[in-house]
């Protein structure tokens, strides 16, 4: 499988990164030859195996459904760049 | 050319933790904006998720009570796209490995029972919320909903009426409130529905092109979304016209739906495992201590109400409703010994006070042991319907039993028959025409004068035994 101009195009907007016209190819090179290396390991063997979800067989600890978190609006707030009513202000946002 | 309708709901339950799902951030409705959004959902850089416990066992509970699969070994999976009341840039979800797959939940619908299959149910954060009054042209966020934890609960389009999607989507509603995982709270948005629709000719096997109706938050809106965007497929086919695939909203105020994104602008999500988050494992001992700790269900519950009480299946279904009011109608039923008697006036006197006062069964300031006293009195003969009434409002409005009202208010039904065969000679005798009447054929002549002689009585003449003595007298 290998991407097209578009599909790069596409990619980079998903992920709101930049990618300018100049760099599209160069970025299109370099995604094309890790998915030829997904295409070698595809080619081994894996049946019976079970696929894993995280590379350590070890299992999610838990805690327990309790408050332990104050109030800390004001410390995080204070690095933001616009506040008004406790709100975060960002730029319009309408779906 | 006949439709038939295809609908698979997807409802977001909020569970009813005190912190969220991974973090120890209070989960409490109405608090100043942004006053419980810790590091974990501002998304600080270096913070972990660390899951809530109470999550994974409210989730086996539905899971259980859906007669489903649990997932023994399930995983988080990252869902991404980019919105300011999402500040990591992804959600953290379940996506091939869900908590409970394969469940189904039964609905009434009219006097058919029918089965709809529940798909999975999974974990999920919820986002916060965006704030678009006017902020000097900006959007203000508050993250305090923000890492609420959710458990989305996806049907099978299985649903053939808007009827039937809200039955299913009460019956959830019902489910979710009676094992207490969630607080059924949908003007806070604690029970969210989105409705997946599609119209196909009927007899056709392939399901038609779907759009789908987001964030439903009452059953009316579910029932008038679904009839609306049911009728716009149809037009629209018929027209010549072909449905594309789309997200639509629905607006209450007009009773229509519009576009919120065609398929083109469909989100790709580009779903993969957290790796902040290692695979939950479920022991089956844990799973059979959630099982010992889940109340009666209310599937099961509405059987043994037919069986025990001899209750109508439909009754049973209605008392069901909630756990509140099936814990009173057991409480009733069982100290009374009048099943029948008691899905009565819960269905009727009981529930028309409370909906005329606005009340729920759990504010009803008549207790079980009250009311039981109450048909007691009916039962035995001492009230009659229409006493039992006067003496119902009364103990409404204070705190007496049944038994104290009618000494006090001189209410007991008047079944001795010589009292009777009394007040309904001087009835006879003061009314000859109304007899004559009666003599005469006309048998509505009857009922005037048993109205007279309950009247004589002041209503607690034994109705059944006043019209038994005019018939014999008149005869």
């Amino acid at each position: 499988m290998s991407l097209s101009h578009q599909d790069v195009a596409r990619i980079a907007r998903l992920s709101r990164i930049a990618v300018t016209d100049a760099e599209i190819d160069a970025v299109n090179r370099q995604l094309n030859s890790i998915l030829g290396l997904i295409e070698q390991m595809q080619a081994v063997n894996t049946d019976g195996i079970e696929p894993m979800a995280h590379p350590q067989d070890v299992s999610l600890r838990l805690r327990e459904d309790v408050v332990t978190e104050p109030n800390r609006r004001e410390a995080c707030q204070a690095v933001a760049p616009q506040v008004e009513k406790g709100l975060f202000l960002v730029p319009k946002v309408i779906e | 050319m006949k439709w038939e309708v295809v609908i698979g709901l997807e409802v977001h339950v909020q569970l009813n933790t005190v912190s969220k799902i991974f973090s120890g951030a209070s989960t409490a409705f109405g608090a100043e904006p942004n006053t419980q959004a810790s590091l974990v959902e501002l998304a600080l850089p270096g913070v972990l998720p660390v899951l809530n416990k109470a999550v994974v066992e409210k989730a086996i509970r539905l899971g259980l009570a859906l007669d489903a699969t649990i997932n023994q070994k399930n995983v988080f999976a990252r869902k991404n796209y980019f919105y300011p009341d999402l500040p990591k840039g992804y959600q953290i979800s379940q996506m091939e490995l869900p908590i409970v797959e394969h469940g189904k939940l039964n609905i009434l619908v009219g006097d058919e029972e029918k089965s709809i299959r529940v798909t999975r149910a999974h974990m999920e954060e919820d986002a916060g919320k965006s704030l678009h009054e006017d902020f000097h042209g900006m959007t203000g966020i508050d993250l305090n909903r923000a890492g609420t934890p959710l458990l989305e609960v996806v049907s099978e389009p299985d649903m053939r009426s808007a009827e039937e999607a809200v039955a299913y989507a009460k019956a959830l509603h019902t489910l979710v409130t009676w094992l207490g995982i969630c607080d059924g709270n949908m003007q806070e948005g604690s029970f969210r529905v989105d409705a997946n629709v599609s119209v196909r000719p009927f007899g056709q096997a392939e399901f038609g092109t779907r759009r789908e109706v987001k964030n439903l938050n009452s059953f009316r809106f579910l029932e008038q979304a679904i009839k609306y965007e049911t009728q716009w497929q149809i037009e629209t086919i018929e027209d010549g016209g072909k449905v594309q695939q789309a997200t639509v909203l629905f607006d209450p105020d007009s009773g229509e739906t519009r576009m919120m994104r065609s398929k083109e602008d469909a989100h790709d999500y580009r779903y993969f495992p957290d790796p902040d988050l290692l695979p939950v494992r479920i022991s089956d001992e844990q799973i059979a201590r959630v099982r010992s700790e889940m109340p009666e269900l209310p599937a099961q519950m509405k059987a043994r109400f037919v069986d025990a009480f001899g209750v109508t299946p439909y009754d049973a279904a209605v008392l069901t409703g909630s756990r509140a009011l099936a814990t009173y109608f057991e409480a009733v039923a069982t100290a009374s010994g009048q099943g029948k008697l008691a899905a009565n006036w819960l269905g009727g006197d009981v529930a028309a006070r409370l909906n005329r006062e606005g009340k729920d069964i759990a504010e009803l300031p008549i207790d079980a042991e009250r009311l039981s006293g109450l048909l007691v009195r009916i039962a035995d003969g001492t009230l009659s319907n229409k006493l039992a009434k006067q003496v119902f409002d009364a103990m409404w409005d204070s705190g007496l039993s049944a038994d104290v009202i009618i000494e006090r208010d001189g209410l007991k039904q008047v079944s001795d028959v010589g009292a009777i065969e009394k007040m309904v000679e001087e009835v006879l005798a003061a009314n000859p025409k109304a007899v004559e009447e009666f003599r005469a054929g006309k048998e509505k002549a009857l009922n005037a004068l048993a109205g007279q002689v309950m009247k004589a009585s002041k209503g607690k003449a034994n109705p059944a035994q006043v019209q038994e003595i005019l018939k014999q007298k008149l005869a």
